[in-house]
């Protein structure tokens, strides 16, 4: 089994959240770009992971939440990592491993899934579905990240009571164009995922659309992402209104991904879908 | 005899500012401070330092008494044509690492009348850029200028003693880059005039901003000031429409009432596509209504903010500052242990070390082809390894006791290390010149 790997990821990644802390409190140049190491090293273990469940399960490793989980959080890292490249916001890493090991520590929770997978799963609709889905969520948790950041950075401003943070953030202007990128190369990512994922399930199980509790929430989230990237684009709405609104489209997103699992019954279940399970 | 490192001078705190403005150097009196410290027996080397906060002469003498009478009297006929007496009173006089330790803190902007305040350093470079042109430094002063640029630079780099603002149009610049991240490209607009208003327009066209308008009750006084930044003149009606399309408002009428009402902002917001506005208000009374604050993407500070933010970053610098003296210490540490190795004896001490290591090492090495040899026989490679070494050794180690006496001994003391490299073998590492610079 690859579980070496996932332990290596995990820790990697732990590390590099305990350097970028280290990073906001102590503002040493060095040990961002350190940690920044370490979260590439872990980001490159957990894509060796990746890939050789993908080549055990002949599918993307996603089918039960312990492996969503853990790809939500690659597709986070992944997404943090070009982001760095093109903004090189070293705090960005501050707030955006933590998330991440978050994921990482509740998907290393979770219990195995075991038992052969059915040949449903084993299409390419369904990984390229779950690739692009969690490409945009992992956008989208940027977009999340980053509204926090500028909610923080525009209240000491607004209020004229400068804290720590204030040295430690970036510009207002920053974190908008952040949080406008990562929207805008989101959005396209969740409706191709929505689509591949409609095309697969008239491939799998023969109909587009079954208004399953997870894919009417998916529509919902789809409809304010797609309400905010309007306003944003046509309105021109920036700033608060449009961090507080990419916070609670963010929200949704979660309620979708995990709450629709957890809560609610659907087909699109993962103690369903699960590898072993019916 | 060893040289005395001294330096004597008068600074904001000691002199008052009259006094500093009798001292304050044209050319042709500094001109004559350097000739005299080049040709005057009791110096051998020295540089002089003149700007409009202190006057400073650093040198090195064996006769260090006499040399600094000598300085004084030309300072206070040279420059201020006043009393020795009256002069000396004010000037401090520090020696060896205390003058050190003053250079570093002087370099590093500690001692400065802002602390933390850039310009200091670039003042003692085109000091020291002087006195190698007029060949007055020497070893020492080389060797302390080259560490006082050094530690100016730690200082900066390791400390957040220059990393804010503490003028109130610093303050203003330093906002708006938490704004709008560069002020490439953005708009301002001055309405009003007045010192403080245009030297924090000045500030922003200097950090990028491209393009500036001036508004003003009377046209003339717009075309007055907009003519010095270049800038587009406005009359008082068309602040309105501006507001469609500048980033940042500065405002310091004389007027009673508020310039700028809430809805006249209000209104702009839906043209604007709410971009960022950035109000800064040094007008008393106010300019802008304090509503405006409570708009979307709008953010207004008046003086009192803004003095606020100096406050505190006043503070920061002085909690920054006991960091930069721990900085200076280590550094004035490192220089007495340099000073110390610039004399005679330790010099040749040193030489025969290296001499003594190399033989051991050389001899380590060739054991294994030794090791047939009888033990006489080994005995007398030794002592061959040893007496060429001494042979080779002997005369530089004469003509360093020849120069003991000399007034040039620092410069060749410093080659001879140099040129057997004795710092690098010995105990402590010295920077080397390279990373000085």
């Amino acid at each position: 089994m690859h579980y070496p790997w996932f332990f290596l990821a995990l820790v990697f990644d732990l590390l590099a959240t305990g350097g970028y802390i280290v990073y906001l409190v102590k503002q040493e140049k060095w040990v961002s770009s350190a940690s920044c190491f370490l979260l590439f090293t872990g980001f490159v273990f957990h894509t060796i992971f990746l890939c050789k469940q993908y080549v055990v399960l002949g599918t993307a490793p996603v089918l039960d939440l312990k492996s969503a989980l853990s790809f939500f959080s690659w597709c986070i890292i992944l997404v943090f990592l070009a982001f760095h490249l093109k903004f090189r916001v070293m705090v960005l890493g501050s707030f955006v491993a933590p998330f991440a090991a978050f994921l990482m520590i509740i998907s290393s929770a979770m219990p195995w899934a075991t038992g052969p997978v059915k040949p449903l799963f084993k299409s390419i609709w369904l990984t390229v579905h779950v690739s692009t889905i969690f490409l945009g969520n992992g956008l989208f948790a940027i977009t999340f990240v980053a509204a926090v950041m500028y909610l923080i950075q525009e209240r000491q401003i607004k209020h004229k009571r400068f804290g720590s943070f204030y040295r430690r953030l970036p510009s207002l202007a920053t974190l908008d164009s952040i949080n406008h990128y990562a929207l805008i190369c989101g959005f396209p990512f969740l409706t191709l995922g929505m689509i591949t994922g409609s095309i697969y399930a008239q491939v799998a199980l023969g109909s587009y659309w079954q208004w399953d509790p997870k894919e009417v929430w998916s529509l919902v989230t789809w409809l304010f992402y797609a309400a905010l990237l309007h306003e944003r684009l046509t309105v021109g709405w920036r700033g608060r209104r449009a961090a507080v609104m990419s916070i609670f489209c963010f929200c949704i997103l979660l309620f979708t991904f995990v709450g629709t699992t957890l809560w609610v019954k659907g087909y699109h279940n993962f103690t369903t879908l699960g590898t072993g399970g019916a | 005899m060893k040289a005395k490192i001294v330096n004597i001078g008068v600074n904001h705190e000691t002199a008052p500012v009259e006094l500093r403005e009798c001292l304050a150097a044209d050319p042709e009196s500094s001109a004559k401070i350097f000739g005299a410290l080049r040709d005057l027996s009791c110096v051998r080397e020295g540089m002089f330092l003149s700007t409009c906060n202190r006057v400073e002469v650093l040198f090195t003498s064996d006769r260090a008494a006499e040399a600094r009478q000598e300085i004084l009297s030309l300072i206070s006929s040279g420059l201020g044509k006043l009393q020795s007496e009256a002069l000396s009173s004010c000037f401090y006089s520090l020696e060896d690492l205390n003058a050190v330790r003053h250079v570093f803190r002087v370099a590093s902007s500690l001692d400065s009348m802002v602390v933390g305040e850039p310009q200091i350093l670039g003042q003692i470079k085109e000091a020291y850029q002087r006195a190698t042109q007029e060949k007055t430094s020497g070893v020492i002063v080389n060797r302390l200028m080259h560490r006082a640029f050094h530690v100016a630079k730690r200082v900066r780099t390791e400390t957040g003693i220059c990393a804010s603002a503490v003028s109130i149009s610093y303050a203003a610049v330093e906002l708006a880059k938490k704004i709008f991240h560069s002020l490439e490209g953005k708009s301002v607009l001055l309405i009003g005039a007045g010192e403080m208003a245009e030297l924090a327009a000045l500030h922003l066209v200097n950090n990028g901003v491209s393009s500036m308008s001036v508004a003003n009750r009377t046209f003339e006084r717009a075309m007055a000031v907009a003519g010095r930044f270049g800038a587009k003149p406005l009359s008082f009606d068309e602040i309105a429409r501006e507001l469609f399309e500048v980033d940042i408002v500065i405002c310091s009428t004389a007027s009673a009432e508020h310039v700028i009402s809430f809805e006249q902002v209000k209104r702009s917001l839906r043209k604007r596509r709410n971009r960022p506005l950035f109000f800064i208000d040094i007008a008393i009374p106010r300019d802008v209504e304090p509503t405006v604050n409570n708009l979307p993407n709008v953010y207004v500070y008046d003086i009192d903010d803004l003095k606020g933010i100096i406050a505190l970053n006043v503070d920061q610098r002085k909690r920054e500052a006991v960091r930069a003296e721990r900085i200076v210490e280590e550094e004035v540490l490192k220089f007495g242990q340099w000073l110390n190795t610039l004399s005679v004896v330790p010099t040749i001490v040193a030489l025969q070390e290296k001499a003594g290591a190399i033989i051991q090492a050389e001899l380590k090495k060739s054991n294994s082809l030794m090791e047939h040899l009888a033990d006489g026989q080994k005995e007398a490679v030794e002592m061959l390894a040893r007496s060429i070494a001494e042979k080779v050794l002997n005369d530089p180690i004469l003509f360093l006791k020849g120069k003991a006496e000399r007034a040039a001994v620092d410069t060749y003391l410093d080659v001879a290390r140099r040129l057997f490299n004795l710092d690098r073998n010995h105990g402590v590492k010295y920077g080397s010149e390279s990373d000085d610079k």
